[in-house]
């Protein structure tokens, strides 16, 4: 049961080898004795959209404002376009194009106004500036609500602004905080179709944190799970579910509740894990579906019990996330400040 | 500077698009002008006192002569008569009685003697103002009896000869600089203080600071935008109020430059007193808090409302180091008496001095990471 790549650069999933649009080496982020990055290492290739997945306190947030030069890195280096983040953070801001996990375009402007406040922001010349929001509202559907206050807009529209609004300097990279959270599916659907033309029309370098697994699935070329402030898996969505001992998971629940249940089901052919759900509720990683659940209607008969539920499945990136960071809840602490800046947003952080 | 012009573009079109921040911020000032000014400045009329006549002498009949005089012109109180002492000092007691007049028995027969008698005043002093009123006019009817019936031939008294600088200067006229200085106050704290540290939290701060701005520019931009937003609350203010208050000093076009200045050097004063309190504050709820704290510890002392030279030393000294007493001072100078820019140039100094040495510390002060 071994990972992809850990800690290291990730094979490439045997496409012809690209040039490298940001890495980082070593990076590690320490406020007081608390560590939130613990030595990373990944790189991005250009073109890619790459995902950091990881539970609420894992240090994806922190990795992508060390990345985006939001706060200091403690150690190691980051490279964004060619450039230090630490040394040259002007340079990678020109750069890149960030999405912060809150909606903060002005309520009280217009859609046009919101982009033309950030053109200006990234001094694109006035003769440029026009055509680039002409360019980024047609890019994300909203050329018509050009003139429209931002307040009057749905979630799912401001989101698309949001994306509009980090676009509208042309980036070479683009930096994404959680872009779907709080949307209905129907616009999460839109926000991802979205997302793979701007990838495909632009050429644009993408890095994106999620929390939802569908979302990496679908959206990124490659996937790193952070856990703990450590990158604990990395490769692509199919990598990293073959990197499951198990190509399946039987889910099955037993009329009666034994604490025999558990040592009994991880004798049977092709098991490699067994989580104890709830009463009488388990959740088996086997290497073999069919022979497992063969064995397990059979051994029920066998005892005299019965089942109320079997259930048999792929390996999902669900349960990929499941086996590197484990099930418990994650209540540490967060940095005060860091938690201050969290205040009134829309969402939490993480 | 295309960057910085930004911020300033942002700020100023949410400012217009939400008069609500322009009319809160003058809300206040305007209540306290009216309700204040009004109050304060006006004279005591119909005041109830009693009338106590042991004597009902001639002498006696004069006094009483006054005292209706009184009550059919300036009206400052009216007499009600009582037939014993005791009952008027209970309803002095109960509030009945603002005030009760004792003429004593004899009094007539004394006064013709030349025996310089008492006439007895009861007074409800928990009232300062209404019983020094009172006193004033009952001691000028005093002083009135007492003037000798053909005066002296030759006028031999040292008299003291006021002469009066200004036409009479009302309450409210007296407080609308300190009030111009409060619009501009409370625009600060809440077009600054307040707009900066909520976009702070709401992350708009961070979406700024992920573009090439450089830290000077967001600091500029942002004060820039938060004084322009002052200005705009205090010329508003000074508009509104002086018409209000019946003075003329708004159409005297050299009146309203030194006005501007005033109101300019001001308005960069506060916003970078504001900037410097708030540069390091992340919770929303600090402006908040300090909103009246503030209020209190810079207008109260600036002599807006008391003059200073009544002061305790400890609060003189506060007076001295508060920007609202050098704002209140030239807009005083300005608006009442028409003073020139002579009277002003030490404020205006004193003001941008504080503002340009509040935004030098500030500046190093602001991270340009989260």
């Amino acid at each position: 049961m071994s990972s992809p790549a850990i800690n290291g650069f990730a094979p490439d999933s045997g496409a012809a080898p690209r040039p490298i649009a940001m890495a980082v080496e070593n990076i590690v982020k320490r406020y007081g004795d608390f560590e939130a990055v613990k030595s990373v290492n990944f790189s991005v290739a250009e073109g890619e959209i790459f995902g950091l997945l990881g539970p609420n306190g894992a240090g994806k947030s922190t990795l992508i404002r060390m990345m985006t030069t939001l706060i200091p890195v403690t150690a190691g280096r980051a490279m964004v376009a060619g450039r230090d983040v630490s040394k040259d953070p002007d340079g990678v801001r020109r750069l890149i194009g960030v999405i912060p996990q809150a909606l903060t375009s002005d309520p009280d402007l217009t859609v046009e106004e919101n982009l033309s406040i950030y053109a200006k922001l990234y001094s694109v010349p006035r003769a440029q500036r026009e055509k680039n929001i002409t360019e980024v509202l047609a890019a994300v559907d909203l050329l018509k609500w050009r003139g429209a206050q931002t307040k009057t807009l749905s979630g799912g529209m401001r989101r698309r602004l949001e994306i509009a609004r980090g676009l509208v300097h042309d980036p070479r990279i683009f930096f994404l905080d959680e872009p779907t959270t709080g949307l209905d599916p129907v616009s999460r659907i839109a926000v991802w179709e979205m997302l793979n033309n701007l990838k495909n029309t632009r050429n644009l370098t993408m890095l994106l944190t999620t929390h939802y697994m569908e979302e990496a699935d679908k959206l990124c070329d490659r996937i790193a799970i952070v856990d703990h402030g450590n990158l604990v898996a990395l490769g692509t969505p199919t990598e990293l579910k073959n990197s499951v001992a198990g190509a399946n998971v039987v889910e099955v629940k037993f009329d009666r509740e034994s604490p025999e249940w558990a040592g009994r089901i991880e004798k049977l052919t092709g098991v490699t894990s067994v989580q104890a759900e709830s009463a009488g509720f388990y959740r088996v990683i086997t290497t073999s579906g069919s022979k497992t659940t063969m064995e397990l209607v059979e051994m029920t008969a066998q005892l005299g019990e019965t089942l109320s539920s079997l259930s048999v499945q792929n390996t999902t990136l669900d349960d990929v996330f499941i086996h590197y960071t484990g099930r418990q809840l994650r209540d540490e602490q967060v940095k005060p400040e860091l938690a201050s800046w969290a205040m009134l947003r829309r969402e939490g952080g993480h | 500077m295309n960057r910085m012009m930004a911020i300033i573009e942002r700020e100023m079109r949410k400012f217009f698009r939400s008069p609500v921040l322009m009319l809160m911020s003058m809300m206040l000032p305007l209540v306290q002008l009216v309700i204040l000014g009004n109050a304060f400045g006006g004279k005591i009329v119909n005041a109830r006192v009693g009338l106590v006549d042991y004597d009902h002498g001639p002498e006696a009949v004069k006094v009483e002569e006054d005292f209706a005089a009184v009550g059919a012109t300036i009206r400052t109180f009216k007499t009600i008569s009582y037939d014993n002492e005791r009952q008027a000092r209970v309803d002095v007691q109960s509030g009945k009685l603002d005030a009760a007049v004792i003429i004593p028995a004899q009094y007539s027969r004394r006064v013709e003697a030349g025996d310089a008698p008492d006439i007895g005043l009861v007074v409800d002093n928990s009232d300062q103002f209404l019983s020094s009123s009172l006193e004033a006019e009952l001691q000028s009817i005093v002083d009135a009896l007492n003037a000798p019936l053909i005066p002296a031939p030759v006028n031999n008294k040292i008299a003291l000869d006021i002469v009066e600088l200004y036409p009479y200067i009302s309450y409210m006229k007296f407080l609308l600089p300190g009030l111009v200085c409060l619009a501009m106050y409370v625009s600060v704290m809440i077009g600054g203080g307040m707009l900066y540290i909520d976009d702070k939290a709401r992350g708009v701060h961070e979406g700024y600071l992920v573009t090439p701005i450089t830290g000077l520019e967001l600091v500029l931009g942002m004060n820039i935008a938060g004084a322009l937003k002052a200005i705009l609350s205090g010329i508003s203010l000074a508009v509104i109020g002086t018409l209000m208050a019946g003075m003329g000093s708004i159409f005297h076009p050299v009146q309203d430059l030194e006005m501007l200045a005033v109101i300019v050097v001001t308005s960069i004063a506060f916003n970078g007193m504001m900037f410097l309190m708030m540069v390091r504050v992340d919770d929303p709820l600090v402006p908040r808090a300090m909103f009246g704290v503030l209020n209190t510890l810079l207008f109260f002392p600036s002599g807006a409302i008391y003059p200073i030279a009544a002061f305790p030393p400890w609060l003189h000294v506060i007076a001295v180091a508060d920007p609202f007493t050098y704002a209140v001072h030239g807009l005083q100078q300005v608006l009442i008496k028409g003073a020139g820019f002579v009277s002003i140039y030490q404020d205006l100094l004193f003001l941008a001095a504080f503002g340009v040495g509040s935004l030098m510390i500030a500046t190093p002060l602001f991270k340009r990471t989260l």
